[in-house]
Parts: structure tokens; sequence; C-alpha cells
């Protein structure tokens, strides 16, 4: 019956030292692996989540994100790797115990009101909320009305608000969101996006699953690509979508010229219109310098647009990539 | 920290009875039940002119085991259902994803699920089987011998199925559960029948089928315990040809076996909770 008790009670000495470190980081994992049957679904993931820290997990349908969110929440048994929450190992239950958690599939018993959701949830995780702050938890996602209602009866929005709550109401020091805003109307993404920025303002560290990069490229600073079960890239925003690019409208372009914005960067040309990736390393005397000499050499130029790289041409660059190739 | 845990889904549990409305629809199975039972014996009062007192008694502790019988099946089919979707439909469902993301052990919730069931189970073998007592003292003025002890293996029985389909929850779906544990139980009363009529016959083979299966879920050994508790203990001496009547026992139920069916439930629970550590949500 306590099979996993014993498990927290063997901590060994490595352990033990490890989660007496001071500000261990919210999420440490490494070497995950999980197989279903034949199927891998996760092989060899390893990423940190600073304390603080707002990081996004990236990836295709059946990439593996919602498999890795799993087994760090110790809701699936990896094959391999190890967790560490907040400093302590996931098999020990009482790493989650500062741990909100929004699933995927959020379902909530449909036969308790919203306040006897979060009440539950309270009493579970060990934690003292007055009720003060519970109704200002349902406040936050928009149910301080419906807080006396059957879950039976709300739409599926307001579950996901609800499941909002459940993961914000017992003070965490580390959120877990898979796919926050399926089930969201534009508003309701709106207001997830002031969420995560009050979490990211109060210090509190979140690991966010979205499709909505212009979501994760606005509120995360960090990200993990996943693809095939595997971690394709990782970096800061700053790191992964530091490329540049340089559209120019051009008239007249010599052999001499077209050499010339070359140097620049790798060039593609589509009738008078040319495309430069800058290096990330770029300083800003390259764009001005350039315009000078394409006028030097006779060029005569109509437009001049320096574009950032989306993070979802960024995505879909590193994902189409050659497995092979280096992906950083 | 654990008990804290155990208790609040056994609470939970409760209150997924009375709110999804299982309590409204066991009573009113129940009452349906006990207004039948209640009608008949008052006409069995009516029939005592042409009854020997002797035979009027007979009658009496036959229908109330019959009655017993069909409450402990509203008792086995009730916590049956319930027990079946409380694992396999949350984790269908999904609701239990954001409960056990939460510091608890996966065998406190089991725990805790089990213990709620057995307090609802019990509860409802107590309130109607007193009243059923209560009906049968009035009418025909028959009050069971060991009416505790009756009750108390009913509510033993009641927990050896909820046991089973507790267990089935963490391996099936949850209609597979329910339907299983419940065609369990209807087969190991059928096999303690053939049972008896093996022992009738001397045909050995026969009866070690009701003892087998006895053993293997051990309702049907403690249904027999609860009826002998509660029939009048002079009849079978008088009427020595009804012992082989499936509503009537004639010996009462061992410490031996009830030891074996304590261990059942144990043995049962833990396997179930291992089941349960080991599963992928």
């Amino acid at each position: 019956m306590n099979a996993d008790s014993a498990g927290a009670l063997s901590l060994d000495p490595a352990e033990r030292l490890l989660a007496e470190l001071p500000a261990a980081p919210a999420v440490w994992c490494s070497g995950l692996r999980k197989r279903y049957r034949r199927r891998t679904a996760v092989a060899d993931v390893s990423f940190t989540v600073g304390r603080g820290e707002v990081m996004g997990l990236l990836g295709p349908n059946g990439a593996g994100k919602t498999t890795v969110i799993k087994i760090l929440l110790g809701l699936v048994r990896p094959d391999a790797g190890d967790v560490l929450l907040l400093g302590r190992p996931a098999r020990d239950p009482r790493a989650r115990a500062r741990v909100g958690y929004l699933p995927e599939l959020f379902r909530y018993q449909p036969w308790l009101t919203a306040a006897e959701v979060l009440d539950l949830h309270v009493r579970l995780a060990g934690a003292a909320v007055p009720a003060q702050e519970r109704r200002e938890c349902l406040a936050a996602v928009g149910l301080a009305d419906r807080a006396g209602d059957r879950v039976g009866g709300f739409s599926k929005g307001m579950q996901q608000r609800l499941g909002l709550a459940v993961a914000l109401v017992a003070r965490p020091e580390l959120v877990v969101l898979d796919e926050p805003t399926s089930a969201l109307d534009p508003i309701g993404r709106a207001d997830v996006r002031d969420l995560l920025l009050s979490l990211k303002a109060r210090q509190v560290a979140v690991l966010l699953n979205s499709h909505l990069l212009g979501e994760v490229e606005r509120v995360c600073d960090r990200v993990v690509i996943l693809d095939k079960g595997q971690v394709a890239a990782s970096g800061t925003l700053g790191e992964l979508l530091g490329r540049r690019e340089l559209r120019l409208r051009l008239d007249g372009v010599s052999a001499e010229a077209e050499a010339r914005l070359a140097v620049a960067g790798p060039l593609t040309r589509s009738g008078g219109s040319f495309t430069v990736a800058l290096p990330a390393d770029q300083d800003a005397t390259t764009v001005p310098d350039l315009v000078a000499d394409l006028v030097g050499l006779g060029v005569r130029v109509h437009a001049v647009e320096p574009v950032r790289i989306s993070l979802e041409e960024r995505l879909l660059d590193i994902l189409r990539a050659d497995p092979g190739e280096d992906r950083r | 920290m654990t008990a804290r845990i155990v208790l609040a889904f056994a609470a939970l549990t409760l209150q997924e009875a009375a709110r999804r409305r299982v309590v409204r629809s066991l009573a009113v199975m129940t009452i349906v039940l006990l207004a039948l039972s209640a009608w008949g014996f008052s006409r069995l009062d009516a029939e005592f002119g042409t009854f020997t007192s002797g035979e009027a008694r007979m009658a009496a502790t036959q229908v109330l085991n019959l009655v017993m019988f069909g409450l402990s099946l509203i008792a086995a089919l009730g916590t049956a259902f319930l027990a079946g979707p409380t694992v396999a439909g949350e984790i269908e469902s999904g609701t239990s994803l954001a409960m056990l993301a939460r510091p608890v052990r996966r065998s406190s919730v089991l725990l805790g699920k089990w213990l709620g069931l057995v307090a609802f189970g019990s509860g409802f073998v107590v309130v109607a089987g007193l009243t059923q007592f209560g009906i049968v003292w009035a009418t025909v003025d028959y009050w069971p011998p060991q009416p505790v002890t009756g009750l108390a293996l009913l509510g033993a029985q009641t927990t050896v199925l909820l046991t089973l389909g507790l267990l089935l929850s963490t391996v099936i779906s949850p209609m597979a559960s329910g339907i299983v544990a419940v065609g369990l139980f209807g087969a190991t009363w059928i096999a303690g029948v053939v049972g008896g009529v093996g022992q009738a016959l001397g045909n050995e083979g026969v009866a070690l089928v009701g003892t087998v299966s006895r053993m293997l879920l051990p309702t049907d050994g403690l249904w027999r315990g609860a009826m002998h508790g509660l029939q009048d203990p002079a009849l079978l001496e008088q009427f020595p040809a009804f012992g082989d009547f499936p509503f009537l026992s004639q010996a009462p139920v061992t410490t031996a076996y009830l030891a074996w069916a304590g261990l059942w439930v144990v043995l049962v629970l833990g396997v179930a909770a291992l089941v349960f550590w080991r599963r992928d949500l």
C-alpha cells in the first residue's frame, strides 16, 4: 500500500544534499525517456526552469510535450531519467506541495461548485489559504459571480478558467499550464496573458505549453522546442530569434552590387526583391553601410525593410530542418 | 498528512454519492422493496388462521431472508456501480489529473475512496435492514435472533464486493468494472446454491463448487452467515428438510472464514493500490 512512501523515505545522501541547496531551480529534469509499447513518446529530454522564469514548451502535435509535463508531475512513470521539482525529487509527493497544474484535459467534479473545487484543492495541497484569497483567485479568472454554481453547468471555457484558478489557488511557486487557452475566447486569452505576466512579476516560475506562439513570444523568457520526443532547440528568445532579415526592393543591380549584398549575409533574390539574412552579431552600421555602398554602385534603392524573425518562422525552420543538421 | 488526504477523499466520495442522486435512486428502490415486503408480510399475517404458528414463523423467516437478499443486492449493485467509476471514470474523464498532481499518494486516495464507499454501503445496509426488521416485527411479530451480527455480515459482504469493484476500476473501464463485479457476485451466489444442492445429494464434487467459490469471493459465505443470524434457530430443528433451501443457512459463519474475508479485503485493496500506483495517467 505504501510503495511510494517507501520511495520518499529512502532519499539517498546525494538527493538530500541536492534538496538542501539554496534556490534550487523550479524544474530540473535530465534524460527523461518514455515508451508506450512500440512508440517512443519521449527520448532523452533534459531542461531546467529557473525560479521565477517563464518557460515555453513548444513543438508539433505528438512531440511529447504533454508526456514530459505528466512525467514532471508524477502522473506518468518515466522509463529513465530524473526530475527535481523545487529542489525535491519528484518521486516524493511533497515535491508537488507548491506546484499548480492546469491539465490539457481539464475536468473538475461536475457535482461540486466552483468554490468547493478550490476548497478541495487547497485541502489536498495542505495550504492555508483564507476564504477571501480563494474568492480573489476565482475573481482573477473571471468567475467571481459563479462561485456557488455547480461545475456541471459550466461551458468549456469556464471550466478552463476554473482550472486556472485551481492551478493558482494554493500559492504555487511553480505553475505548469498545458494549453491554458485552448478553450478560451480572445478576451480569455488576453486575461491569461495578463495572469502570466502577473505571475512573472511575482517571481512564480511557469512552464507553459502553448500553440499560440504570439503569446509565448510575449511572456516567455526561454523556450524549449520538442520534436519527436527530443529537444530540437532551446534557449532564450533572444538567442533563438536573434537572426534578422533585411528585405530590399532594388533596381539596376549589377553583378558587383549583388556580390556586395552577399557579403552582408546569405542572399535570396526574386526579381527586384532581395532578402539578406543578417548575422546575429550585426552592429548598428551594417544596414546604413550596405545601403550607402549599393547607392555608390549605382543601384536605385526603392525600399529597405529590416525584419525580425517571428517565433513561428523560427519554429518552422527548426522543425523542417534535417535531423542531422545543427539546429541551434 | 496521509490521514488528512484519506479523510478528504472519504468525505468527497460520500459527497459524490449524495450529490449524484445515488442516494435518491437507492432510496427509491429500497422504499419500493420495503413497501412490497410490508404488504407481503401483512398478507402473511392475514393467512395466519390456516397456518400453525411454526409454519407462520417458517414463512416469516424465509420471506425476511428473501427481502434481505433483495436489500443486499441493492447494496451490492449500488456500491459496485459507485466503486466502478470512482477510479476508472475519473482517469477516463481527466478529473484525476489535477487531483493526483497535488502532494498526495495514490494509495491514500484509494484508501480514502474505499473508506467512503464502506461507510456508504454499511450505512445503507444498517438503515434499510433496521427498517425491514421493524416491518417484520410490526406485521408478524418476528424479531431476528442476532440482528447486529446479521447486519454486520451484510455490511462485510458489501465491503467485499466494493473492494473488488475498486480493484477492477483500477484496471478496466468504469462500466465494465461495475458489470464484472455484479456478475461475479451473482455467479458466486449461484455457485453457493449449486454447492448446497451438491451437499443435499451427497455429491462432494458439486459441493466443492460452492466451497471454492466462497473462498475466491467471500460474498456468498458472508451472506449465508448473515442469513443464519436472521433466521429463527428453532426452525431447522423442526423442519430439517428445509436445510437445503437457498434462503436458509444451516451453520453460522466461522471465525476462520471471517479472518479469511478480512485478509481477502486487505489483499485485494493492496493489489488495487499497487496497480493504481503503477498506472500512467
